[in-house]
């Protein structure tokens, strides 16, 4: 069947997969939350429906999945358990990264493939102590010997790192390397020590388990993708990062109006009076809202999977795509902030149907991945080189 | 120019190899020129070489290479817009 399955045929199906996976994901959502524990049964449940290998190409063995159905399933996860969604838009990343810049590897052909038949779930090693979160900056450096190579790195938030089968990892190229002249590279878990130096015992996102690790890793230099960093930073890891983060941010925000739209529900039902619900139009303002951002997203994604695989990145796109992650990150605060309104005390109990507790305290997460203020500081340089498109096209 | 135009890239151009080593015709963004560094290597430019950039020829094509970059600066030099 190789090569002869066609994406499109595994849409439906899939879609059922991913509910399914999303209902366990919601059964263990509460507790996940309370205890910081990693979602293992949500992603079991993924690697079961082989979600994992979304964006693996069909000729080795994944579903070959476009960018805006595996945002459909983020957002679908998301509204069941937001650290659930997380982590399967960080792995998704991770794979998309491989499969649009390091297809001519044959070492790396022969990982997605392993990816695809055993579910393997990858993560990111790009933080670094005193690089300040600058994803184009390394300080520890590839050290190569005979074919071989290792890395000593001293990560400050690698999420589900004590749960991934590999790692993705930033360093520079050599020892004699510019700090920006960095390399991606695959470590596999087998052939790493981690140290963890950092907990998280964080506000929300709490079963991402992104801690600190020093993280010491060997390996073949065929690991190491060909590709400079730079360019897939600009052309896949930093566009797929936004896309998919914004669509399981309007997930979040979207359980949170179905909660507030239940509570009016509710409230009518209780009411004989048939005077309308005082929550009403705080509730349909957030349903605008609400549609603006899925809409939004929904086209920057479209364009996205419009452009050629591993098309060089625009000026004009990377504004787009800065400036998509800086706006939904906050508008979808703003959207659960409404639904709080609208639900009262009931949205502020940390327990209940209509709690929007877990929402409002993942969401804050939003604008601090990479920070709003230094990207609008990015954005802002970006536009003294180019005009975005601002009309309707 | 060329000269120059090297050194700009070193300093601001955030590629993986050194720019003196390029060839005038090599294209940038396979040795790693991004968006932030396209914006660094044209204020740079600008500045050096007294030109300004149009609306019109600020495109990827124009920051391709060292050869294209050169070509645009000189066109930018001999008929100011």
């Amino acid at each position: 069947m190789e090569g002869v399955l066609r994406s499109q045929d595994l849409a439906a199906p899939m879609a059922a997969a991913a509910a399914g996976a999303a209902e366990v994901a919601r059964a263990h959502a509460a507790a996940v939350d309370r205890d910081a524990v990693f979602p293992a049964a949500a992603l079991a449940a993924l690697r079961e429906a082989r979600l994992l290998a979304a964006l693996v190409p069909v000729p080795l063995g994944g579903l070959g999945l476009p960018l805006g159905r595996v945002g459909a399933i983020c957002s679908a996860l998301a509204e069941a358990c937001s650290s659930t969604a997380m982590i399967f838009a960080m792995h998704q990343v991770q794979v998309a990264c491989l499969a649009r810049h390091a297809l001519d590897q044959e070492w790396h052909r022969h990982f997605l493939r392993r990816v695809a038949a055993d579910g393997l779930l990858l993560a990111s090693a790009n933080s670094e102590a005193g690089i300040g979160g600058d994803l184009r900056t390394s300080r520890c450096a590839v050290l190569r010997d005979g074919g071989r190579f290792t890395v000593r790195k001293q990560t400050t938030a690698l999420s589900y790192g004590a749960h991934a089968d590999a790692l993705l990892l930033t360093a520079r190229r050599g020892e004699d390397a510019a700090p920006t002249d960095q390399v991606l590279l695959v470590a596999l878990r087998e052939d790493c020590t981690l140290e963890r130096t950092a907990g998280w015992d964080a506000l929300g996102m709490r079963g991402t388990c992104t801690e600190g690790f020093l993280v010491d890793a060997a390996g073949s230099e065929a690991q190491i993708l060909a590709t400079p960093f730079g360019t897939i930073a600009g052309e896949t890891m930093v566009p797929a990062s936004h896309l998919l983060w914004c669509s399981l941010w309007v997930g979040i925000a979207a359980d949170a109006v179905g909660r507030a739209r239940s509570f009016v529900r509710a409230a009518v039902r209780g009411d004989r009076s048939g005077a309308a619900p005082p929550g009403g139009p705080r509730l349909a303002l957030a349903v605008e809202q609400l549609q603006m951002l899925q809409a939004q997203v929904t086209a920057s994604l479209q364009r996205f999977e419009a452009q050629a695989d591993a098309e060089p990145a625009s000026l004009a796109a990377a504004i787009e795509s800065n400036a998509l992650k800086t706006g939904v990150s906050e508008a979808c605060l703003a959207v659960v902030q409404n639904a709080l309104r609208v639900c009262g005390f009931a949205g502020y109990s940390n327990a209940g149907r209509y709690s929007l507790s877990r929402h409002l305290r993942d969401l804050q997460s939003a604008p601090l991945m990479i920070n709003n203020d230094r990207m609008r500081d990015t954005t802002a340089r970006l536009l003294l080189a180019a005009a975005p498109v601002l009309g309707i096209v | 120019m060329n000269a120059e135009l090297r050194s700009i890239l070193d300093k601001h151009g955030r590629l993986g190899v050194p720019a003196t080593g390029l060839d005038e015709a090599a294209d940038l963004f396979r040795f790693g020129l991004d968006s932030i560094g396209i914006v660094n290597v044209m204020l740079a430019v600008e500045s050096e070489f007294d030109v300004e950039f149009p609306d019109a020829l600020l495109t990827r094509q124009t920051f391709s290479s060292i050869a294209s970059i050169t070509r645009v600066v000189r066109q930018l030099q001999s008929a100011p817009v």
